[in-house]
């Protein structure tokens, strides 16, 4: 029979271990699926892990497009992981994303045809302070009322969606664009575009934001009072509420941030790669992060690397639905098997499973 | 604008249509969250329970067959849930949110070949005696019969918590897993057979908004109603009558805004859509404000047996 015991401390090695295992097992389902699909399951995962990045003739092309999508994953992960430590959880980053989009492209699109270098930094700081505000929402619901953040978060995505929907075919739609919907296209209005730093890298603003982010985290969580308030948090309430921490601050500084983050990923997103407010503009990027902070471990470098992976699972789906006919739903649902893996192998990190013979039989032995 | 052209009986009769899918979901995370889990996939499988009875109700040609693959559908992946969450003791949260991101992939994936297909309709049972009242009549007893299994459901489901031993241990699970075990309950069974039946009280209710409320298969179609049932639970402080209360007057609210929005009030269609969801905030927050009353003691708490 087995037996699970419980370990005194996580596994670091199972920690970091986990996160490769559920990914080699989610290749091993997501080929099952790709077969029974009637697809060659070797081919499908070469075309999505490998040709992205490797392939003569797709290479040079997909590889910019990693960082592309894979800026805006991290960008938001990191500020979830910040809550998902301390037990916050703002799953509603793709509001934050779009409203954090809507507000910064408004300010930009205020200005136009202006050629100020001032208007881009107005955008970004726009754009953190609509996510911020967004998900201050939820944050002083929880704070005043004890309302739940979760569910709080959840509905205002629905809500920035009806706001994106009602802005994109008015108050921000383009007055020359014939009456389509959708803002003017910032690749036409250059002191707002968000264009590659270092030509065909598709290194970007937001790009390097993210790392940035990154770096501010991990500083953050090893080495400040309030990164280590947010750990403790998390591991042992108790012990953080005798030390002290205010509770509200937390709560507001960690549902704040993830939505400051969300919201200028949603900025750099629809003035660049985007180029434009359009009702669809989003991508759902913002519970795919979500995804990305738990395989990251809730760890910036983890966050970092997964993200990366993340993206890669993005394009490589593109690749094997233009190559292979593979459906589009195929990868969003080899992301949340991946999320499965994941969380049926955590287990291993915090818990050592010991073979026990049964009781019957141990008296046997005597 | 026309607001002559809402009758108010059928705004009536079609709020219990509108109510089904979120009561029937609400109802089974009602008697999860009782034993003592927190399952936020109810959105997961409430699409899976939405595309798998759709395709069978198509292929067979009767949606009652529909509903119970979508029963079973639901089940199914929330075993899924189940196993991680109990055995594997992973964190309910995220383990549910995985589950949400998890089932509206699974469904889009099936759901490709039928877009753009009809469902078959499913015969409305006039109750003989009671549908020929005047005014009830039209608005109780015409409806089709999963409405009138969604009310069973919620009886039952009262009758058992309430008044049977079965319910006492289940509640006895959920408000105190280590009591419950020390005097000898199998907690993770009986967590087990709640996630089962919620995961199947969700799938029909997603089949309910593909096979007779919309009816087609749309990607996605079931906008957040998972999650709004998850508010409802919390609204109706985990009572089973109070769950009903709270899924139609949600009804209410969603079926007045399609009105409005037909009827052309000069309120922009986007303010009404998003509507239901500001008034699902609201709600929580009026009800945050009493406290949280009636949350079993256990809720979202990892069980852990050491002996």
């Amino acid at each position: 029979m087995i037996r699970l015991e419980k370990r005194p401390q996580p596994s670091k090695v199972w920690g970091a271990l986990t996160p490769v295992l559920a990914v080699v097992a989610t290749m091993i389902a997501g080929g099952i699926l790709f077969w029974m699909l009637g697809k060659d399951p070797l081919e499908a995962i070469r075309t999505i892990f490998w040709d992205p990045l490797f392939h003569e003739t797709f290479g040079p092309y997909s590889r910019p497009q990693l960082l592309v999508k894979a800026g805006p994953l991290i960008l938001i992960a990191i500020g979830l992981s910040l809550g998902f430590r301390a037990g916050i959880w703002n799953i509603g980053a793709e509001g934050q994303y779009i409203m954090g989009a809507i507000c910064g492209a408004a300010v930009g699109l205020a200005f136009y045809p202006s050629e100020s270098i001032l208007i881009f930094p107005a955008m970004v700081l726009a754009g953190a302070i609509g996510g911020w505000a967004w998900a201050m929402i939820p944050g002083v619901l929880k704070v005043k009322f004890g309302t739940n953040e979760i569910l709080v978060s959840l509905m205002l995505v629905y809500v920035a969606e009806n706001i994106l929907a009602s802005v994109s075919q008015g108050l921000l739609k383009n007055p020359d664009g014939m009456g389509f919907p959708g803002s003017r296209n910032f690749r036409d209005f250059p002191a707002a575009y968000n264009t590659d730093l270092i030509e065909g890298t598709g290194m970007h603003w937001g790009v390097a934001a993210a790392f940035i982010a990154v770096i501010l985290a991990y500083i953050l969580l090893t080495r400040h009072m309030l990164g280590f308030q947010v750990r403790l948090t998390g591991e042992a309430p108790r012990a953080a509420k005798f030390a002290g921490v205010n509770p509200t601050r937390l709560i507001l500084f960690c549902l704040g941030t993830s939505g400051a983050l969300a919201g200028l990923a949603g900025l750099f997103e629809v003035s660049g790669p985007s180029g434009q407010v359009s009702i669809d503009f989003n991508a759902g990027y913002g519970f795919t992060a979500i995804i990305v902070a738990f395989l990251g471990r809730l760890h910036p470098i983890g966050i970092l690397l997964a993200g990366l992976l993340m993206a890669l699972t993005y394009i490589g789906g593109e690749l094997a639905q233009l190559m292979l006919g593979l459906p589009g739903a195929a990868i969003q649902m080899f992301q949340g098997m991946l999320m499965f893996f994941l969380l049926a192998m955590d287990m291993l990190s915090h818990y050592r499973v010991r073979w026990k013979a049964p009781v019957a039989a141990q008296e046997g032995a005597k | 604008m026309d607001l002559g052209q809402i009758n108010p009986l059928l705004l009536l009769a079609s709020l219990m249509v509108a109510a089904t899918p979120i009561l029937l979901a609400a109802i089974g995370e009602a008697v999860v969250e009782k034993s003592g889990v927190l399952n936020l996939g109810v959105e997961g499988m409430m699409i899976t329970g939405a595309v798998v009875g759709f395709a069978i109700g198509v292929t067979t040609g009767a949606p009652s067959i529909g509903f119970v693959a979508a029963a079973v559908a639901g089940a199914a992946l929330s075993m899924l849930f189940g196993v991680l969450v109990l055995y594997l003791k992973s964190n309910q949260v995220a383990t549910g949110l995985g589950l949400t991101l998890f089932g509206l992939g699974l469904s889009a994936l099936i759901g490709k070949p039928y877009e753009g297909i009809k469902a078959p309709t499913m015969a409305k049972w006039e109750i003989p005696l009671l549908s020929d009242i005047p005014v009830l009549g039209p608005i109780m007893f015409r409806h089709d019969p999963m409405v009138y299994v969604s009310l069973i459901i919620v009886a039952l489901t009262w009758y058992v918590l309430t008044r049977t031993r079965a319910g006492l241990i289940l509640r006895g699970v959920g408000e105190n897993h280590n009591a419950a075990h020390a005097l000898g309950y199998k907690v993770i069974r009986v967590r087990l057979m709640a996630i089962a039946f919620g995961g199947a009280c969700a799938g029909m209710g997603g089949a309910y908004i593909s096979l007779v409320r919309v009816p087609q298969w749309v990607e996605g179609m079931t906008a957040g109603a998972g999650w709004i049932a998850l508010a409802i639970v919390v609204f109706a402080s985990w009572r089973p009558w109070r769950v009903l209360l709270g899924a139609y007057l949600f009804g209410g609210i969603s079926v007045l805004q399609l009105n409005l929005q037909a009827a052309g009030v000069p309120i922009p269609v986007e303010i009404l859509a998003m509507s239901p969801y500001i008034i699902t905030i609201l709600v929580l927050v009026v009800i945050s404000l009493r406290g949280n009353h009636g949350a079993p003691g256990s809720l979202g708490r990892e069980f852990h047996a050491t002996h």
